[in-house]
């Protein structure tokens, strides 16, 4: 630091509060978790979905998109179905249905 | 008086410094906290859990005098009295040195016991260094501890680390384990604080780490040169010379034993106006 940082020194935000509300969202999380911070029921829940799509459909096993993410006032999962085009009723496009549901976090 | 405290059986306090994240300064509390039970008169060993990376024998100044390691006590190799290095500045302190050349996998649950069991026979303070991370050899170090120290920058990925340790101390342990036995004391250090840093709004303050962690304060340790130096030498900061790292540390091992100390949050003396307007030129 010398004579001319003076003025040259920026106005900084306070990035403390910044890291101590990030920390809190997280930590929320990953407590509330296995303890790794992974919803380890994902890979289970895609399996059972598949599963009972394939039951009317047949779709692959990677048909199926399951994501997370985690906010701070809300969380959602999203599940996106790829079916296939000879099943979707004969429309010449590739139908995605998308489904979104929503949990408090 | 002295005779009858020398007489009295060995407390056998197994004490775990751990952060899961690397580079807080575990080896350096570890080396400050065993270094200031034995300056207050408590027979102290310090081990060195990280096996494949020696470095508490450094910081310890005791490198060149390193013949036989925990591994070797662990295998049966040498008998625990040889693998023990009398600290030649206090003789109430011992360090026992971990392998270079093993790996991890030589730390077994059963060797650890008969060695902190037989330790425990001698020593009122067993002040274990855990490596960074929370595999196998972090694992062994936690598992016999009855307290902990979980050492803390304030800063996010370090506050996460202590978080996940924090949880590991209350579920993978002996003590945790154990029906009816009392949950490891879990305590946090933190290190590396910056009172500029904290007043200008840039680090998180201590009060926003305990609030994060929910656990109690050991200590607060400044962020201070008086720390690298000590490590250059070899010798734990608490007995190298006056500074405010140095008195922190003490404060936090006089809480570690029980005497009720006023925290305080010290720093190392600020650069004068002088020095600020014309550089550190030193």
């Amino acid at each position: 630091m010398n004579l001319f940082s003076f003025a040259r020194k920026p106005r900084r935000a306070r990035t403390a509060d910044t890291a101590k509300d990030r920390l809190q969202i997280l930590l929320a999380h990953e407590r509330s978790g296995t303890g790794t911070g992974e919803a380890s029921y994902l890979p289970k829940l895609q399996k059972d979905i598949v599963a009972a799509i394939r039951k009317y459909v047949a779709i692959g096993d990677d048909d199926v998109e399951v994501r997370m993410e985690r906010g701070d006032q809300m969380s959602s999962l999203e599940i996106n179905i790829d079916l296939p085009q000879a099943e979707a009723g004969g429309k010449a496009e590739a139908a995605k249905s998308g489904s979104k549901a929503a949990a408090k976090a | 008086m002295t005779i009858e405290l020398k007489e009295k059986p060995p407390l056998g306090r197994v004490v775990v410094i751990t952060s899961g994240k690397g580079g807080v300064g575990k080896t350096t509390s570890a080396a400050a906290v065993s270094a200031g039970l034995a300056k207050q008169g408590h027979k102290t060993v310090v081990i060195d859990f990280d096996v494949g990376l020696r470095n508490l024998d450094m910081t310890m100044g005791c490198e060149r005098r390193v013949v036989f390691d925990f591994i070797n006590v662990i295998q049966g190799d040498a008998r625990l009295k040889q693998a023990l290095i009398r600290d030649k500045r206090l003789d109430t302190l011992s360090i026992l040195p971990t392998s270079q050349t093993r790996d991890k996998d030589a730390l077994t649950k059963e060797g650890v016991e008969k060695v902190l069991d037989e330790l425990k026979q001698e020593f009122d303070y067993i002040v274990c260094d855990s490596p960074a991370g929370i595999e196998h050899g972090a694992q062994m170090a936690m598992y016999f501890a009855d307290e902990a120290v979980v050492v803390t920058n304030p800063e996010v990925s370090s506050v996460r680390d202590s978080d996940r340790v924090l949880g590991l101390l209350s579920s993978q342990t002996k003590r945790a384990e154990t029906e009816g036995a009392e949950p490891v004391k879990a305590q946090v250090l933190i290190t590396r604080h910056d009172r500029t840093r904290v007043e200008s709004g840039e680090m998180m303050t201590v009060e926003d780490v305990l609030e994060i962690l929910a656990v109690p304060l050991l200590g607060v340790i400044p962020e201070s040169q008086a720390i690298l130096r000590a490590s250059n030498i070899g010798t734990p900061v608490v007995l190298d010379g006056p500074s405010a790292a140095a008195k922190a540390y003490e404060d936090a091992v006089s809480r570690l034993t029980g005497t009720d100390v006023e925290m305080r949050i010290e720093s190392e003396r600020r650069p004068n106006l002088l020095h600020r307007l014309f550089g550190r030129a030193s």
